[in-house]
């Protein structure tokens, strides 16, 4: 894959900070034209750099708590396709919200969410572990989420520096 | 109470006072914040220091030292390894060589450098050049080490560069300091090595001493900051004076240092150890690991201050503003003259009425008059809500 140019590497970035940030106000920031930015962001639309504009939600601060649950999972490798064809198996349910193939103790880490503690559990005894290939799962529910995706959910500090300084 | 006591207590404490600390003003800043600080839901502009926090790993081996009992006193100088850092670190980035042996001393800020230089070299009746719109400090602390200062007026249309003739102008048989300040605080100007070197000739011809203020070195824009040191027959000439605060953010650590002759630096040494006797140690160790380990992270600061530059310079131009293009430190000063306000009222006016917190161009010097100083060392959320905040003011201000 060609490496990405330096305008583009500085657009994800900033468009990582906030998403939300338009072609205008990123050209002002970058020294560009508006229309370099466009171009920019569409190229990287189109190359499936930038797959989706998503919220980062703190699911501590909303009353309906989901529940989430990280599935060490360990499987037999099918021949011909190793892993690709239970990772498809598994990725396809929409309880899954994240899956990686992993180096280690485990072969896939599965990120599932549901309403309640049950959900899940019927989903990992019922879904999850009857896949043939599977061999064994290991569940650990998430408690408390610190920090995702970069950013820390603790309440933003106010800023300390004085409000007038030499 | 006897007779005499009495007579002693009705004395004004302030005629204990040496007359010239006396008559030292208060800093037009502090005047500034009293002000702010009594108000709420204000968007500031008026902060010189980076808004980032110290990088982790910088605070990080400073708690690790602690930890490991590093809490005693260092060289007077600062310890071996900080200053070996340091001259390591000016030659790469700026190609000016010292000896960490005996030309560069570890200072507490690089505020204390520029007091122990000016107490090293002025006698009485000396006069200090200061070129100006220029950081706060200067004046009063020419004027504490019994000096003159004499400022030198820099100008929007060159851009707030010093320029020889202005100099020339300025400089007497009395003149025997220059004090530099490049990337400027609060105009954002630069020199530039051509820039630099009619001014490099008066120095040689007046036999003038510079202490230049290079704190805001690594905060230049589009093109390589330029050490006055580091030009031909200067070195000798120059203390440069540097510091950790801004490029690091590391404003509250008071970490600076001063480079420069042998001879300079034994002076400047003397008054250091008998006064402060050296650096916090704690201090001393972070510095070093950011000059270790900090560079990449100094980069993405740099890059961020830049990209808010353009923001700020652009918004100040697009609601009415006459705004040169600062090319280092972090501060954009935009005129307000055509405002019909001074800048003190336009300030006041702009706290009171439109919740945003900037520095009058006064506070700097009266070359400061019809401009007003705002950093952009702020977030861009921030930057745009007090961009929009004062164009709703000035919209208001031209409609009576």
């Amino acid at each position: 894959m060609k490496p990405l140019s330096e305008l583009k590497l500085k657009v994800l970035d900033l468009l990582k900070e906030d998403a939300r940030r338009s072609p205008a106000l990123l050209a002002t920031l970058l020294g560009v034209t508006a229309d370099e930015v466009s171009a920019a962001i569409t190229e990287l639309e189109e190359d499936n750099v930038i797959v989706k504009y998503a919220t980062v939600i703190n699911s501590g601060k909303l009353d309906d708590e989901k529940v989430t649950a990280l599935i060490e999972v360990q499987i037999t490798p099918e021949r011909g396709r190793g892993f690709e064809a239970i990772a498809e198996r598994v990725y396809l349910f929409p309880q899954v919200k994240s899956v990686y193939l992993m180096s280690g103790a485990y072969d896939l880490l599965v990120e599932v969410e549901g309403r309640t503690l049950k959900e899940v559990a019927s989903f990992v005894s019922d879904k999850l572990s009857t896949l043939d290939s599977v061999l064994s799962t290991k569940t650990h529910f998430i408690l408390k989420k610190y920090k995702q995706d970069g950013i820390i959910f603790e309440d933003p500090e106010e800023d300390r520096r004085l409000m007038i300084s030499p | 109470m006897t007779v005499q006591s009495q007579q002693q207590s009705d004395k004004s404490m302030l005629s204990y006072l040496a007359p010239r600390v006396r008559e030292i003003q208060p800093s037009g800043i502090r005047k500034f914040f009293d002000l702010a600080s009594g108000s709420k839901d204000i968007i500031t502009l008026g902060v010189g220091e980076p808004d980032f926090i110290t990088p982790w790993h910088v605070r990080e081996a400073c708690v690790y030292s602690l930890e490991r009992g590093y809490t005693s006193y260092t060289s007077n100088a600062g310890t071996p390894e900080l200053r070996e850092a340091i001259a390591e670190y000016l030659y790469n980035g700026f190609d000016v060589k010292y000896d960490p042996k005996d030309e560069i001393l570890v200072t507490v800020g690089g505020s204390e450098a520029i007091d122990l230089a000016l107490r090293a070299l002025i006698e009485p009746g000396d006069e200090i050049l200061v070129p100006a719109p220029c950081y706060i400090s200067y004046s009063p602390i020419s004027f504490i080490s019994g000096g003159i200062p004499v400022e030198i007026e820099t100008y929007a249309k060159d851009n707030f560069k010093l320029k020889a003739e202005h100099l020339q102008a300025k400089i007497t048989p009395k003149s025997k300091v220059l004090i530099l300040n490049y990337p400027s605080n609060p105009t954002g100007g630069i020199m530039t090595y051509e820039d630099w070197l009619p001014i490099a000739k008066l120095v040689e011809k007046h036999d003038l001493i510079v202490i230049s203020d290079e704190i805001y070195a690594e905060l230049t824009y589009g093109g390589k900051h330029v050490s006055f040191a580091s030009l031909p027959g200067m070195k000798d000439r120059t203390i440069l004076v540097n510091g950790f605060s801004k490029a690091f953010a590391m404003t509250g650590w008071r970490m600076g240092y001063a480079c420069g002759h042998p001879e300079l630096i034994y002076a400047m040494l003397k008054i250091h150890q008998y006064t402060v006797m050296c650096a916090p140690v704690m201090g001393q160790v972070a510095a070093l690991e950011a000059l270790k380990n900090g560079l990449e992270e100094k980069d993405q600061m740099v890059e961020s201050y830049n990209q808010r530059r353009r923001l700020i310079v652009q918004g100040l131009r697009d609601i009415g503003l006459s705004c040169h293009e600062p090319q280092g430190a972090f501060y954009a000063f935009p005129g307000i003259e055509a405002t019909g306000l001074s800048s003190d009222e336009f300030a006041q006016r702009l706290l009171m009425e439109a919740k945003v917190a900037a520095v009058p161009g006064t506070a700097f010097g009266a070359g400061g008059e019809g401009y007003l100083r705002c950093s952009y060392a702020t977030s861009v959320n921030q930057i745009n809500e007090a961009l929009d905040r004062m164009g709703q003011f000035i919209h208001k201000l031209k409609q009576g």
